[in-house]
Parts: structure tokens; C-alpha cells; sequence
């Protein structure tokens, strides 16, 4: 059994069927899906968790759709990895890595679509579609195969090459889009008025699709013995992310699961390249002005973001901050990362790891606190923005001499490093 | 200047379930306007009590978010599109 009573307006607070409805028929405002957390409250428990999946599913309970075969490749239960290597470059304490590099596909979208795909099963679609920056692409594709949908994918043309392939591998339509991410979401927000059979699942299905996230918190929490951290770093895109983070935190508390009510501070990582919630937070307004993104953070560019206002609302209520970092800061980032902690990360965790970087050297994230720093998707998507920088050490004849001599030359300088 | 409004599928209950209605007007504003003329209703679900366009809808002209032009004074050329969107959808 699920424990959805609904949906409602976030807005308004109009009450809607759990249908493929993601926007409030009279105001705009999204959906949100609505549970009924007293039940919810004297039914799960630590152990029943416990005893679950080795996977999302192990939270079905606070998941917006119950089924006993979801559509699942295997995803969630990824490392929380304490960092300490990193934390000493940057001047930190208690620093945790979530290396959500290591889902099905790479990223945490797969948490999105398997929660979205399974609902928009449960309701009767046959086609899942999405507008993607590429995490999405690969995600929505590669469970639409283990499912047996038909995918339709759409993502703007100048996209990364890996993002292309590893979508275009699962056999669906992949459609490169002459435009920018908006551009891309602005045709499918449309499309889902022309074709409501198909299942967009940031879209139509959006309202399921987002609640997939919360389990970054909810695992985190978990991985900590049941206790929350004092501070995340999340990457915003459109701002949906973010969002759900800090709800999963709140509903751990609300369904019992977590003893003390969380108090997470709450802080967002943008490319400088575009940053419309990081500079309306540093304007302080609550006016979100859509950009032209020009980054290398190609799943982060998006100029005209869905959430962004109630991401902005999330990070200044928890007393977080964001930061938005250069180009060259996010290969720092993702260099940083990789050098002290073994693991890969995309350029949206180059985000992520340059703005940890910049708020702990502000003092905004601090040596006494428990951070996280949410990595969601790995390096090997976005290898070209390090092919100019990133190769060998040193280039030898295969010959002892060769060898001892290119040794002499690197013994001066171990490793590469920024 | 007559122009094609798309409407998206929450709206069409005002269009008696047309996708797109042709109205007159100089501006996104008047045409909006017209809009709200040929079918009671618009005004309501497209502004707030300013008269500003709601949080959550986003207008396109020739698919170019108004907000890149001159918003709702943006002038409009005979036989463009508007496109009125949910801005909740991506990411």
C-alpha cells in the first residue's frame, strides 16, 4: 500500500487527484504530492527499513507510488564516503562525500525516473519522454529498455558526446533539439498538451519524478546511524533537487525515523555561467531572472529553472548560502576531488566541490560541522572538459632507460596537481 | 496585428477545448488582453492582483521568453505566436 492522500497545490493548496498532473490548473503552481504522515508514523520503522532493498525501494513507504516489482536497475544505496583528505585541503572537520557517481547510469537521476517510470507504469502509459541536459537522457532510456517502454528523449544538440552515446545505446528516439535546455524544456512542456499519452517524466510526471530525491536524504540520514547532517552542499539546476533534499530531511523527522528535528543548513552550488539563483541570492531578492547559460556544467544549465524560487526559499529559511563558480573553478572542483578522495565526478560535482571550496574559505560552511557535499554524476559523462588538461605524465619509449630517465624527471613533482 | 495564442491543455477549459485561439493586439500585453476579451478567464489565471504576470507562467513570442524581450510590452508582428507555458516542467 502507498501512503499518498493526494496532491496539492504548493501554492494555492487546491487539492488534486494522484494523477499525471503536475501544475495547478488555476495558478501554475506545481503539485506536491500529499501522504498521510500519521499513518505513516506508526507503520515504518528503522528495522523495516532495514530489512528492505539494497536500494531506493528500501523507502517505498515515503515514495509516491507503491508497487511490488518497481522499474529498477539497482539504484540508491550509493557510498557516503567520509572525506578526510579533502576536509584538510579545505580547512573542514567532519566532511562526507555522497558519491552518487555510482548508480546504474552514472548519475542521480536514476532515482528520479525509477520513481517516475513506475508511477507513469502504474498509470497506464506506454511512452516515457523527458527533456534532458543528458543525466536524464541516459536514465529515462536505459529504464524504459529494462522496462519494455518506448523512450523518447529530448536534449539540446551541442550535448556531451558521452551523455549521447550512453543514451542513444538503449535502442530508444533521442531527438537533439537546435537550442538550449530551455529551449528544449520550453518544446516539451508544450508537447504534453499536444500528446497526453505520453509520459514526460519532468513534466506531466513531474510531481512523482522530484520526490525520487529525497532519498539523497533519507540514505545520508541512514548511512549516518539515523542522524542528520548540520550542513549540505547540493547542485542546483532547475532547483528540484535541493528542494527535495531538505524535505527528506524534515519528513525523516515527521514520520519518526529521525529522533531530533533536523536542522540542515542548506547550501546550493552554481556555475557562474548560469547562476540566476545564486545572484538572486546574493541580490537579495526573491526576483529569479532567466539567463543564457554559457557553462561547461551542461546538466546544470538551466537558465529558467522550475524550482528555482523555492530553492532560493529553502537555502535562506535553513540559513544556508549559494556561491556560483567559473569554468576553472569547477575543473579545480573536480581535480580536488579526484586527487585526494579517488573519486570522479562530472562538472556538475566540480559545482559542488568548487562551491564547498569557495563557502568554507568564507567561513559560510564550517570546521564544526557535519557536511556532505552531494557528487551526482560521474566523471566519464563530461570527459571533454578535461581532455586539455588531463592526459599523461610523461610519454616513453618502451626501453629501461626511457623508463629511469622519465622517473628522474617526475621524482621532483609527485603526481600532477592544479 | 492578428496573432496565434497557444494554449496550453490547463487552459483549454476557456477555449472550449481549442489549442490555440487568434486574437488582435499591438503588444504581448494587448494581445493577452484580447485574449482575456474573446475568452473570459485568461486575466484571472495569467496575472496576479498587480497586474504582473503570475509566478509560474511563462509567455513565449516566436519561442523566445518575453522576459528576453521587453516583457509584456514587447510588440508583436502580424501572424506570430504567442505560447503560454507552465514554467514548472525540466530539471
Amino acid at each position: 500500500m502507498d501512503f499518498v492522500t493526494g496532491l496539492r497545490c504548493r501554492e494555492c493548496a487546491r487539492p488534486y487527484p494522484a494523477e499525471a498532473l503536475h501544475v495547478c490548473d488555476y495558478c501554475f503552481g506545481p503539485l506536491e504530492v500529499a501522504y498521510d504522515y500519521e499513518a505513516l508514523r506508526s507503520s515504518v520503522t528503522r528495522e523495516q527499513v532495514a530489512a528492505g532493498p539494497q536500494t531506493i525501494w528500501r523507502y517505498a513507504p515515503l515514495l509516491p507510488v507503491s508497487d511490488p516489482e518497481p522499474i529498477d536497475l539497482g539504484t540508491g544505496c550509493t557510498p557516503l564516503v567520509r572525506a578526510d583528505r579533502l576536509a584538510a585541503e579545505l580547512g573542514l572537520g567532519e566532511l562526507w562525500v555522497k558519491n552518487d557517481t555510482a548508480n546504474p547510469t552514472g548519475s542521480f537521476k536514476d532515482r528520479v525516473v525509477s520513481v517516475a517510470l513506475t508511477k507513469a507504469r502504474q498509470l497506464g502509459f506506454k511512452v516515457a519522454a523527458c527533456a534532458s541536459t543528458g543525466n536524464l537522457a541516459n536514465s529515462v532510456a536505459a529504464h524504459a529498455a529494462r522496462a519494455g517502454m518506448v523512450s523518447v528523449v529530448f536534449i539540446p544538440r551541442d550535448l556531451e558526446v558521452a551523455k549521447v552515446v550512453t543514451t542513444a545505446v538503449y535502442g530508444g528516439h533521442v531527438v537533439a533539439v537546435e537550442g538550449t535546455y530551455d529551449d528544449v524544456n520550453r518544446l516539451c512542456a508544450e508537447l504534453t498538451s499536444e500528446l497526453p499519452s505520453w509520459a514526460f517524466v519532468n513534466v506531466n510526471v513531474r510531481t512523482y519524478y522530484a520526490e525520487g530525491s529525497k532519498t539523497l536524504a533519507f540514505e545520508v540520514a541512514e548511512q549516518l546511524g539515523w542522524e542528520a547532517p548540520d550542513h549540505v552542499i547540493v547542485p542546483v539546476g532547475s532547483g528540484s533537487q535541493l528542494t527535495k533534499v531538505a524535505k527528506g530531511f524534515a519528513e525523516l523527522h515527521a514520520v519518526g525515523l529521525l529522533d531530533e528535528e533536523p536542522h540542515v543548513r542548506v547550501s546550493g552550488a552554481q556555475a557562474a555561467g548560469c547562476s540566476p539563483v545564486a545572484t538572486a541570492f546574493a541580490e537579495g531578492t526573491d526576483a529569479i531572472r532567466p539567463v543564457k547559460p554559457h557553462t561547461i556544467a551542461k546538466s546544470l544549465a538551466i537558465g529558467n529553472p522550475a524550482d528555482g524560487w523555492y530553492a532560493l526559499e529553502t537555502v535562506r529559511r535553513s540559513g544556508g548560502a549559494f556561491a556560483a563558480v567559473t569554468d576553472d573553478e569547477i575543473l579545480d572542483g573536480i581535480r580536488l576531488l579526484a586527487r585526494t578522495e579517488g573519486i570522479f565526478a562530472e562538472t556538475a560535482g566540480g559545482v559542488t566541490i568548487a562551491t564547498l571550496a569557495k563557502l568554507a574559505a568564507q567561513g559560510v560552511v564550517r570546521r564544526d560541522e557535519r557536511v556532505v557535499a552531494y557528487v551526482t554524476g560521474h566523471g566519464l559523462k563530461t570527459v571533454e572538459a578535461l581532455v586539455d588538461t588531463a592526459g599523461p605524465t610523461a610519454t616513453i619509449a618502451p626501453t629501461l632507460e626511457a623508463f629511469h630517465e622519465a622517473i628522474a624527471i617526475d621524482a621532483t613533482a609527485p603526481g600532477p596537481r592544479p | 496585428m492578428s496573432v496565434t495564442v497557444r494554449v496550453p491543455a490547463q487552459l483549454r477549459t476557456l477555449t472550449g477545448g481549442a489549442s490555440q485561439a487568434t486574437v488582435d493586439g499591438s503588444t504581448v500585453g494587448e494581445v493577452l488582453k484580447a485574449l482575456d476579451g474573446a475568452h473570459p478567464g485568461f486575466g484571472d489565471r495569467l496575472f496576479d492582483e498587480g497586474g504582473s504576470l503570475r509566478r509560474f507562467v511563462n509567455v513565449f513570442l516566436a519561442d523566445e521568453d518575453v522576459r528576453f524581450l521587453e516583457g509584456l510590452d514587447t510588440p508583436v508582428a502580424d501572424g506570430q505566436t504567442l505560447s503560454i507555458v507552465p514554467a514548472v516542467a525540466g530539471g
